[in-house]
């Protein structure tokens, strides 16, 4: 028989996750804030440093200035952005990643939708085998997929082509989209598919009139996670695209340190410049995703 | 052949569907798992021609000798017929237990064991005390909270390599040290600090994915237990111990099976971080790309051989990991 008081104030990494507002705790609280302050802002500079970092390297005009970063201060200037802009290949690049990205997105939400509810909603034979074939691509590393994909693509006259690519994506995107679905449909109350049952429609009606509206905000995470994926693959898109006007921007990043002898000012420029819209767009809907990938896991 | 149908799913369904279900099924299953069927269709085809197809192609490959000098290929207009041959289980054979075998696999394979074990342990600690921090009556919470996210917002292709302009040699974290008067080590050269820089960025990236996720699960724990453990007198530790860890079941299993797999398969960060300039920091799957795509002649067979070894630990790791939990649940059952 402890008493609380004096006994969690030497307990390690296990804060006041119910605070009360008894007077001692209260007392004991403002120490216990205070470091939780400093630690939240240690880990927050982490965090933030390295991109914070980057922005910094990007303003420095010579290509080795981030071996000198001190002499940035006195030169700072925008130059990179503007030629990276004008004289490299960043829109082509732009457009290949808007395409592959939606492409798949778009392919991998419409084929996995009806899937994620028929998993969801009704136990069929085979319907173990189905769930763990679903389980089981998750986890494909690119390794057992990259060579035959690479020789089935070639027969086809598929490589460097933004259909390829696509269709490799979507050997992910489709099971992932497919168990993540599934996690938001299960949200949903069976109540609402019996009474369209009711009302005389077809399962097929029943989802696509009634389900499949309601499931917006499921489909639009599985959407964003397929398009962030997609974006910022690395290990296909080198292998596959080989043109430099159809570099993905994972690709065309990495061409400058290669091509261009190591023009690693323009390469940061570039990096923030992807790095702002995806992160914006990121923060605003990260927090539906996290709801989303933590629901179709657990549920699964 | 366990799948993920989750306690608390296992139990809602046991309220609810069994009986509609049962009462339907009886009067037209058939049409039932016509429609089911009708439904998965799509998934089911773009599986079969996406994945199995190239998966059964890539083990057939795995049993010749294929490499990029005798594989069909066309060289201008000519087309050149492939010519490699069936080998059986040689590449297996060799990849496990031939000449140098430790160099080329065993060596790797510790080396990814270790890399995921530590990874995991970092992003799991490291998130749920960040989450346990964030959880609280805070000033300015939201604001930390969007800071911290900041790594995962990010693409990985784009800050690795901010990293790589940190760690080159005479970088702004050298630079520090050797203000510090403390020694800098060749991050990107010296196989030990490769390894430990490979780790130290792929927590940088994984942190914010446990931490949000750990902190969804802690919110979700019913405050009225914290108050019956206080009224109990249960200490903070005993708290932590005995509510937090325990309401957090669920999503600490699914989050670490996620984190295994996806650092097992981490292909960006050793990939940018390197290249092709450190073999002794490659972790299996970089090192299969570096076969099979990253030298002359590239050795597809050898690659795929390793792929389909992978995929297969995966599957082990995750049947046992998954009776684990299930051992472990019967055990609360009782």
């Amino acid at each position: 028989m402890t008493t609380t008081t004096v006994t969690p104030a030497a307990g390690p990494a296990a804060p006041d996750a119910a605070p009360t507002a008894t007077g001692p705790r209260r007392r004991r609280g403002r120490g216990a804030a205070l470091a939780s302050h400093g630690v939240l802002t240690v880990a927050s500079l982490i965090a933030l440093f390295p991109i914070a970092w980057l922005v910094f390297l990007s303003l420095g005009p010579d290509k080795d200035d981030y071996l000198h970063p001190g002499r940035i201060w006195s030169k700072m200037t925008f130059e990179n952005y503007s030629f990276v802009l004008s004289e490299t290949n960043f829109w082509h690049w732009l457009q290949s990643s808007l395409v592959v990205s939606l492409g798949t997105t778009v392919i991998g939400v419409m084929v996995a939708a009806t899937t994620g509810y028929a998993v969801s909603r009704m136990r069929f034979p085979g319907y173990r085998k189905l769930m763990w074939v679903l389980l089981l691509t998750q986890m494909f590393p690119i390794a057992v997929l990259i060579v035959p994909m690479y020789q089935i693509l070639s027969e086809l006259r598929l490589i460097d082509s933004y259909l390829g690519l696509v269709l490799v994506y979507c050997s992910t995107a489709v099971p992932y989209c497919a168990w993540l679905l599934k996690g938001y449909f299960d949200t949903i109350p069976f109540e609402i598919d019996e009474a369209g049952r009711v009302d005389g429609l077809s399962p097929f009606g029943t989802f696509f009139r009634l389900i499949l509206p309601l499931a917006r905000p499921g489909l639009a995470v599985a959407a964003f996670y397929s398009f962030i994926t997609a974006f910022g693959e690395v290990a296909f898109a080198s292998t596959f695209l080989l043109s430099d006007t159809k570099y993905t921007f994972a690709v065309g990043l990495q061409s400058f340190v290669s091509e261009h002898d190591a023009q690693r000012n323009l390469m940061a420029a570039t990096a923030v410049l992807i790095a702002i819209p995806v992160s914006a767009f990121f923060y605003l809907v990260q927090r539906n995703l996290v709801t989303g990938l933590t629901a179709g896991g657990t549920k699964g | 052949m366990t799948v993920a149908i989750d306690r608390a799913t296992g139990k809602r369904r046991g309220d609810r569907t069994p009986r509609p279900g049962l009462g339907r099924r009886l009067k037209n299953g058939y049409q039932r798992h016509w429609y089911a069927y009708a439904m998965i269709a799509p998934v089911v085809i773009v599986l079969g021609v996406l994945v199995l197809y190239p998966l059964a192609y890539g083990f057939y490959l795995t049993l010749t000798d294929a490499d990029s000098l005798n594989s069909a290929r066309t060289i201008g207009v000519n087309e050149i017929e492939a010519t490699y041959k069936f080998v059986g289980l040689d590449n297996y054979a060799d990849i496990l237990w031939g000449e140098t075998a430790y160099d080329r696999f065993w060596s790797h394979f510790l080396w990814t064991v270790v890399w995921t074990a530590a990874c995991v342990t970092l992003h799991y600690c490291i998130g749920l005390g960040l989450a346990l921090l964030l959880n609280q009556k805070l000033r300015g919470r939201t604001f930390y909270r969007l800071i911290l996210v900041l790594p995962w917002a990010v693409p990985t292709f784009v800050t690795v390599f901010g990293w790589r302009f940190m760690l080159a040699d005479s970088g702004i974290i050298n630079s520090a040290l050797e203000a510090l008067h403390l020694p800098a080590p060749q991050w990107l050269e010296d196989t030990f600090w490769q390894r430990f820089a490979a780790i130290m960025v792929n927590t940088w990236c994984g942190v914010p994915f446990m931490m949000v996720s750990l902190l969804g699960g802690l919110q979700s724990i019913d405050s009225s237990l914290y108050e019956a453990a206080e009224m109990d007198g249960a200490s903070a530790w005993q708290r932590f111990r005995h509510v937090t860890l325990p309401g957090l079941r669920a999503v600490s299993s699914t989050v670490v099976l996620l984190g295994v797999i996806w650092t097992f398969n981490q292909f960006a960060i050793i990939f940018l971080l390197f290249g092709n300039t450190a073999p002794d920091a490659q972790i299996l799957v970089t090192w299969a790309y570096q076969l099979g795509f990253g030298q002359q002649p590239r050795e597809f067979a050898q690659s795929a051989a390793y792929g389909i070894l992978l995929l297969a630990v995966l599957i082990v790791f995750t049947s046992f990991y998954r009776r684990w939990l299930n051992r472990d649940e019967q055990q609360l059952a009782i």
